[in-house]
């Protein structure tokens, strides 16, 4: 590898740049495959982009790192991002391998791929870098990109054209819903409600002076939780409960529940017929 | 045949057939009349209903008159030159087998056709009264004439590839007219026991035929006959023990005979027609027709006389015990052929009498079963003779004409198998040595049983008192009936006396097969044993079935009675000795089958499927466990890269 | 210089396919996938200015539009899934199999 490097005036400057970025770079990559949540992962790629970004830019590819930044970090990960919206922040995945052997397969290969190519590359004699001057020279890089798009790989520019239509059309259809029936109306919509059990809006969420949460659940009048006042998307992300509400354990939890509905028993009836 | 062969030279028969002329061109007729016939009641359906039966009758009348025709104009011609060769057309012609369809008129293929053409148009006839109230009467003639069309190509073809088609085409034939009501199951099994153990029979003939054709080049009987004399004694053996399987199987002779008892399933005509008088001789003139074949092998001569005079007995004895009135007579023509194929085996002093008793045989037995049948239509198809009895003063022609052909097979002295029988055991005593006077004496015993089987059936049918079931009102039958049997009881009276006397029929068919050395004797010492067992045979079946009432169950008799019965346990010895190990050898192919090669089969693909039952599990339908296998060979390429260039 | 643009090429591509292989989340795999294709477009991009020659460039801008693309009609087959199955894991569309 060593033998590779090749020497420069201004080798210095780039070593710098390079191994700060490299370490930035493979310590993000790294985060992203190991972080659970899908947000985390996008932002630790988005960290990768902008590296190879810049390295793109030390490496005399102005224009590439300018599509990198925009594509990629703009548009590629926005998208990621929008869609992990819409398939729910919720969906981490479980630490458990459910393929028996996998993880350690993977990184025995993985490993082993990286080996071989470094063997490969430590084999490699690499020449001299030559370096983009003499192509860069009439009007620039965009200039010297744009000449041999439009001429010598006009051909797969055209065919690049007509895949992103395709790829684009094919995202409407596969995104598209059919509506299999009507929409309903508002005065449908009414009596189904009015036939279903609950006619009344459902339960609003926590009512406490310390817990004014959406995450909170209300309670009934006999103390138990009200489930329904809570939003099942985030009813499902609760990771833990709140102690001075429910105590610390389930036994707690239960004695507060008993002693909760004994108060409720003991007066009960002037209660129920004042409301009479 | 260039070649003068050891026939020719001892003064044998002309080998040389001249062309035909006159009415003999037309010989083709003979078989092509009888075949429209079938070819038009068959073809045309349910229109001919009404007027095919008489069509049938005409057609076989017509060929009767082309070969009274034929046969008055070779009365007219020299003896010499009475072979006529009438040529059709080149039938196969493939490589060196050149097989041409030429119709042979001679004295011995003319002699049956009038038998042919002449009881068979006697049998249509009785058959258009027999079978009016069948509603497949016109079935019923069309398979009577492809009969007789097949049965006349047997005879006239001038060599053995026509003959075998002939024969075929008479199997075939017997096949379709002993399962013709093919609503009973007995029939049908009759008539496949019949096609199968005369496929066993024309097995022999055709690999006759092929040994035939691999030793002389050619298949007509010129070439074949010219030629015998040059082929090695162990080859010409061969061919004349297998064209004696073939007769044997066609002429129901043992051990090939069980098949004809039962094809009197059929209906009476066919038996009288196919199964007595015809199509069962077939046998008898093969071995006469290949007389230069067996004349020069002893051995092969030798087994023909044995297996006649076994067949005769056994016939005989079956005939016996038999209550069932066509099957008795059934027993009876075994015997008779018995006589004929044992006749055909002595050479040149018996083939006349072969073909005589053939001839009044036709007669008689065809007027006998014709007279069975009569009886069985009065007695309302019952063949029992058990329940028949005292039947000559309700029907007396049938009884009459009935009586004339006993007379005649028990060789009552004038009539015909008198002549004729009496011919045949004066020739195998003639024959000489040790051998002779064995087949001399069992066929003289054999014409004692004769007698007595044949009066027993007389005694019970139609003396005594009757027996009848309560419903049964006997009647005499219509003219359209009792007219042929006429016509038959004269031939069965004169017919023997006609061909015998002044060696009228021997010099007839000199041309054929040689002249006898010396003319035939009337009277000889064995005449008079003859006539002394008949007379004994008839005695005991008077004293036995005349004089004691008989019976109207058959009584449980001894086991000599038993064996009788059965077949002499013809069928159980197939079965044991056939059957049995044919099923057993198709169960052990069977199993090899199953267990053998289905076991290499199935094996196979169970390892094959049990492989890839555990193989496919590799498929978890996880992506990334397909995704780790492109990447491991993903390295494995990478791997490979570096091995190739470092 | 190439060398270690190289090797670091080659970290980033075997990280993308390790993690291809070790994530459940369709979302995190596409990412993945995403990062593979940029460590090969930095090797791209290293080799261009080696051979000083454009056209590595070129390569690497094909590589993006490819990507984009696949991005594109990827995510909305992650979409239809999760629509259908309730799920983003790779591991419960298994029904092609034995």
């Amino acid at each position: 590898m060593t033998g590779a490097v090749a020497a420069g005036a201004h080798q210095t400057g780039e070593s710098a740049i390079f191994w700060i970025l490299a370490i930035v770079s493979v310590g993000a990559a790294l985060g992203m495959i190991l972080t659970r949540k899908a947000v985390h992962s996008a932002l630790m790629l988005a960290a990768v982009m902008f590296s190879l970004a810049v390295l793109y830019a030390v490496n005399e590819a102005p224009f590439l790192a300018f599509v990198q930044v925009i594509v990629y970090t703009g548009a590629v990960l926005m998208l990621f991002l929008f869609v992990v919206m819409i398939i729910g922040v919720s969906s981490t995945d479980s630490l458990v391998e459910t393929i028996k052997g996998q993880r350690v397969a993977a990184a025995i290969v993985g490993i082993a791929f990286a080996v071989l190519l470094f063997v490969g590359f430590g084999h490699a004699t690499l020449p001299k870098t030559a370096g983009l001057k003499d192509a860069n020279a009439n009007g620039g890089n965009v200039m010297g990109l744009a000449r041999l798009i439009f001429t010598k790989y006009v051909f797969a520019f055209e065919v690049t054209s007509a895949l992103l239509i395709t790829a684009a059309l094919g995202a409407m259809v596969l995104a598209h819903r059919e509506r299999l029936r009507p929409k309903p109306t508002q005065k449908q919509l009414s009596k189904e409600r009015i036939k279903s059990d609950r006619v009344s809006p459902l339960p609003p969420p926590g009512t406490y002076a310390r817990h004014n949460a959406v995450d909170m659940p209300a309670l009934l009048p006999d103390g138990s939780i009200s489930e329904l006042s809570v939003s099942p998307v985030i009813a499902r992300r609760r990771t833990g409960d709140h102690e001075d509400l429910h105590g610390a354990s389930p036994e707690v939890v239960a004695h507060e529940g008993a002693k909760t509905v004994k108060a409720v028993i003991e007066k009960p009836v002037e209660v129920e017929e004042e409301e009479q | 045949m260039t070649t003068m062969n050891a026939v020719l030279a001892a003064g044998g028969p002309e080998l040389h057939p001249q062309a035909a002329e006159g009415v003999q061109s037309v010989a083709w007729l003979l078989i092509a009349l009888p075949l429209a016939g079938a070819a038009i009641l068959l073809l045309s359906g349910r229109r001919t209903d009404k007027w095919g039966h008489l069509l049938g009758t005409a057609m076989s009348l017509g060929a009767f008159v082309v070969g009274v025709l034929a046969f008055f104009q070779m009365l007219g011609q020299h003896a010499d030159g009475r072979s006529r060769l009438v040529h059709l057309f080149p039938f196969i012609s493939a490589g060196s087998l050149k097989v041409d369809m030429n119709l042979l008129v001679d004295p011995l293929s003319i002699s049956f056709v009038l038998l042919i053409t002449g009881v068979g148009s006697l049998i249509h006839i009785y058959s258009i009264g027999y079978m009016s109230h069948d509603p497949d009467r016109r079935r019923f003639f069309a398979y009577l004439n492809l009969f007789v069309a097949a049965m006349l190509l047997l005879v006239l073809a001038d060599n053995y590839v026509g003959l075998y088609i002939g024969w075929e085409g008479v199997g075939l034939a017997s096949y379709l007219l002993i399962g013709f009501w093919q609503h009973k199951p007995s029939a049908a099994t009759a008539a496949k026991k019949a096609f199968i153990v005369n496929r066993v029979g024309d097995f022999g003939l055709s690999v006759a035929i092929m040994v035939m054709f691999a030793t002389f080049g050619s298949l007509s009987y010129q070439d074949v006959f010219g030629q015998a004399s040059q082929a090695s004694q162990g080859t010409i053996t061969a061919i004349g023990l297998l064209l004696l399987l073939g007769a044997c199987g066609k002429s129901a002779q043992l051990p090939l005979q069980s098949w004809l008892l039962d094809a009197m399933e059929g209906p009476t005509p066919v038996s009288a027609l196919i199964h007595a008088a015809t199509m069962v001789t077939a046998g008898v003139y093969l071995i006469v027709r290949s007389h230069a074949i067996y004349e020069l092998s002893p051995d092969a001569r030798l087994l023909v006389t044995i297996v006649g005079v076994a067949t005769l007995l056994a016939g005989a004895i079956i005939g016996c015990a038999k209550d069932d009135i066509k099957k008795a007579l059934a027993g009876s023509t075994m015997s008779q052929i018995g006589y004929m194929v044992l006749a055909a085996g002595l050479g040149r002093p018996g083939y006349v009498f072969a073909i005589a008793h053939l001839i009044a045989h036709g007669f008689f037995k065809a007027g006998m079963f014709l007279g069975a049948g009569s009886v069985m239509h009065a007695m309302n198809d019952d063949v029992n003779m058990r329940k028949f009895g005292g039947l000559r003063k309700v029907m007396p022609i049938t009884f009459a004409t009935f009586g004339l052909g006993y007379l005649a097979i028990i060789g009552f002295p004038g009539l015909s198998g008198w002549w004729t029988k009496d011919g045949i055991i004066d020739a195998a005593f003639e024959k000489g040595g040790t051998s002779g006077q064995i087949l001399g004496w069992l066929a003289l015993i054999g014409a004692g049983i004769t007698a007595y089987y044949m009066s027993r059936l007389m005694f019970m049918t139609f003396f005594g008192e009757p027996r009848w079931d309560e419903d049964v009102h006997p009647h005499e039958s219509p003219k359209v009936m009792t007219v042929p049997l006429i016509l038959l009881a004269i031939g069965s009276v004169a017919g023997g006396a006609f061909l015998i006397l002044g060696d009228r029929f021997a010099k007839f068919l000199a041309p054929v097969v040689g002249e006898p050395e010396a003319s035939h004797r009337l009277i000889t010492p064995y005449t008079a044993i003859v006539f002394a067992l008949m007379v004994v045979g008839v005695g005991l079946a008077y004293v036995q079935y005349l004089r004691r009432p008989v019976p109207r169950t058959a009584p449980a008799g001894n086991p000599a009675v038993t064996f009788a019965r059965k077949d002499l346990y013809g069928d159980a010895l197939n079965e044991s000795l056939l059957m049995r190990p044919g099923q057993w050898l198709t169960r052990l192919t069977v199993f090899f089958d199953n267990r053998g090669v289905d076991g290499v089969v199935n094996g196979l693909a169970a390892f094959i499927g049990g492989t890839s039952g555990r193989v496919r599990r590799v498929q978890t339908g996880f992506v990334r466990s397909y995704a780790l296998s492109m990447f491991v060979g993903a390295a494995l390429v990478v791997g490979a890269l570096f091995l190739v260039r470092i | 210089m190439t060398g270690h643009y190289l090797v670091l090429s080659a970290i980033l591509f075997t990280i993308g396919g390790i993690g291809v292989l070790i994530r459940r989340n369709a979302i995190v795999v596409f990412m993945c996938v995403e990062l593979m294709l940029n460590a090969t477009n930095l090797a791209f991009v290293s080799f261009a200015r080696m051979h000083g020659s454009l056209d590595g460039q070129i390569i690497a801008f094909f590589v993006m539009v490819v990507a984009a693309a696949e991005v594109v009609v990827g995510l909305a087959i992650i979409m239809t899934i999760f629509r259908s199955r309730k799920s983003s894991s790779v591991d419960d569309a298994n029904l092609l199999k034995y």
